[in-house]
């Protein structure tokens, strides 16, 4: 049930996150990129396996089962594709504000199209 | 661990400290900056030289960062193939950095530390021999090009940029999901352990390995510009500074060898069967090279001229890669090197032969005033003399990078092409396949020499406005660098197309990799 519900989640992240994508208005693509990596991100830490009730550190003193624990590498792998990715949408807020002063349009050509 | 084997961390180690420092130091002590930056890239090309000779040495050295055991901790790997990839990046980083110095470090913020960066990201890419760790070099190289890609600002950057940007940080997450996926099958990143390992996954997991290692090839080839994921990189090569543009000329070989490097090791590994061979990609390559031909055919500005190339040259590495018997993967690595020196020194030319024509340039010379930079300095002071006979030396060159290019005898584009099209009809009986990659490959010689005769014709000899670009010296040297290392490349082809045959050799049979790398 557990796997069910995360895996929802995480479709429907992404679904909105690549319609979002494809969407005119560069905001648009800024959330929309948003998404998508929190899709991604939650997909890696769930690569790991979902495990309920595992202790997520080794007790002191004892020795360890690794059998007992959850998976610490996709956590890890997690951690470090959050950071790179709060740096680049950072990169592309900057890029975004940047085109929209140029072009005077926050449309992702850097001009309307005509309807 | 002898101290030869510490070189293996200079090529990182050496542009991170490098950019570091600049990065600390005030704008305006430009001259120690600029000293730093090509002084660490001169140190590079001397270690990546020392790792070519290490790498022909012994087989593949493999470096364990902070002595981890390979499975568990990242390892880096230098064979043959990363020590000569890493080589032809620092060569492309000293010709960016010496161009630059004449005015184009001015146009913007953090040039220098920006460019280290971009080279930190691309050696770290070749040599790492962990899936994760690629993506990490990988991100690190595209935040650095990004940078690059603006500088110089401009509203045709920046648009160009956005659209760079945001097609690039897509394709990073189908990275992410890539790796984690076959992390999730196999349960390893260590690239020769996954060689090994994914051969015993159980069906489902098998399942999902081999969607992981799909969706990780789509990613690498839209880094590698293969058509139809190619749209983004014309625009953005374009619109970039010469020196931004001459260094983003071996971005797209990066992609290139992610997808050499995980086909041949996740590959079925028998020579009968290559594993990348899967017919997509070299339709996929071929399809690059009929639409960059048809582009560079198209294109009015020797801007768009040069990013089409790029796509040729891409395309037909992909071809080859994918057709890859081993022969043709050593002449195709021939021609990689080779073009990718090509294409830079065409980069840099462009600038000069453009200066003063592209509404870019004004672009340039408002934003390095708005910036602040140089304004005590002046015109009179920019690096070098302006030399005579300019437009004279330019056009020698033009047609140095048009015979490159195209693949005509004598320079070293001929041996390479020659190289390919000889590996391809050793078959016997050669393959339907193999036939179309050489006419396409004849046929875009055809489509580049035809381009680039029109374009020099028009700015060369047909010059009504008597106008000659003003180019200081310090501006020819590395475009008179790389093309000398094409004619060097000619005459040495003997020595280079050996050296990548054996690496070719190696790739082929990842067994002796993986053994190394696991220390078996």
């Amino acid at each position: 049930m557990t796997e069910l519900v995360v895996a929802c989640a995480i479709g429907l992240l992404a679904s909105s996150g690549v319609w979002l994508l494809l969407r005119p208005r560069t905001f648009q693509v800024a959330i929309g990129l948003s998404m998508l990596s929190y899709a991604v991100n939650l997909f890696i830490f769930v690569m790991g396996r979902l495990r309920l009730g595992a202790a997520p550190v080794v007790e002191a003193g004892k020795a360890a089962n690794p059998a007992a624990f959850a998976d610490p590498l996709p956590q890890a792998l997690v951690l470090t594709a959050i950071v790179i990715g709060f740096a680049t949408t950072a990169l592309l807020l900057v890029v975004l504000l940047a085109a929209r002063g140029f072009s005077g349009t926050d449309h992702v050509d850097g001009r309307e199209s005509n309807r | 661990m002898t101290l030869t084997e510490h070189l293996v961390m200079l090529p990182i180690v050496l542009p991170l400290a490098a950019g570091s420092i600049t990065l600390v130091i005030d704008e305006r002590r430009l001259a120690l900056k600029a000293a730093i930056s090509v002084g660490a890239a001169l140190l590079q090309v001397a270690a990546a030289v020392a790792l070519v000779r290490l790498a022909d040495e012994s087989f593949a050295t493999v470096y364990p960062i902070g002595n981890w055991p390979a499975p568990f901790g990242i390892v880096l790997v230098v064979d043959r193939l990363a020590a000569i990839l890493v080589l032809l990046t620092c060569v492309l980083g000293v010709a960016a950095l010496v161009f630059s110095l004449a005015r184009w470090q001015r146009a913007g913020p953090r040039f220098h530390s920006l460019v280290q960066f971009l080279l930190m990201g691309v050696n770290g890419a070749f040599l790492t021999g962990d899936l994760f760790n690629l993506f990490v070099f990988f991100e690190v190289l595209l935040a650095a090009s990004y940078g690059l890609a603006l500088h110089g600002s401009g509203g045709v950057r920046v648009g160009a940029s956005l659209h760079y940007v945001v097609v690039n940080l897509t394709a990073s997450l189908l990275l992410l999901v890539g790796i984690s996926l076959i992390y999730g099958a196999t349960g390893t990143l260590n690239m020769a352990d996954l060689a090994l390992r994914w051969r015993d996954a159980a069906p489902p997991d098998r399942a999902l390995f081999e969607a992981g290692a799909a969706i990780l090839g789509v990613a690498f080839l839209v880094k590698a510009g293969m058509w139809p994921l190619c749209f983004w990189l014309q625009r953005t090569y374009s619109a970039a500074s010469a020196p931004a543009a001459a260094l983003f000329a071996v971005l797209t070989k990066v992609g290139v060898y992610a997808v050499l490097r995980t086909g041949l090791l996740f590959g079925t590994g028998s020579e009968a069967t290559p594993s990348v061979g899967t017919p997509w990609l070299a339709y996929g390559g071929m399809a690059t090279i009929a639409f960059g031909a048809l582009g560079v055919l198209a294109s009015q500005d020797m801007g768009r001229l040069a990013s089409y190339s790029v796509l040729v040259s891409s395309g037909t590495l992909l071809a080859a890669i994918a057709i890859g018997s081993t022969p043709l993967t050593g002449a195709a690595l021939y021609y990689l090197v080779v073009s990718t020196l090509a294409l830079s020194a065409l980069f840099l030319l462009v600038e000069l032969v453009e200066r003063g024509r592209r509404p870019g340039a004004e672009i340039l010379a408002v934003t390095a005033e708005a910036f602040g930079a140089g304004e005590d300095e002046g015109e009179e002071l920019e690096i070098g003399i302006a030399i005579p006979a300019a437009t004279a030396l330019l056009g020698l060159s033009f047609a140095g990078c048009a015979i490159m290019l195209a693949g005509l005898p004598p320079l070293a584009g001929f041996i390479g092409k020659f190289a390919i099209l000889n590996a391809l009809l050793v078959a016997d009986p050669v393959p339907a396949a193999s036939w179309a990659l050489l006419a396409l490959l004849v046929g875009s010689g055809m489509a580049t020499i035809i381009a680039m005769a029109r374009a020099g014709v028009r700015r060369f000899w047909a010059t009504s406005d008597g106008y000659v670009p003003r180019v200081r010296a310090i501006e020819l040297v590395p475009i008179a660098l790389l093309l000398a290392l094409c004619v060097a490349l000619t005459v040495g082809a003997g020595t280079l197309i050996r050296y990548l045959d054996q690496g070719a050799r190696a790739l082929h049979a990842p067994g002796g990799y993986v053994d190394r790398v696991l220390g078996r």
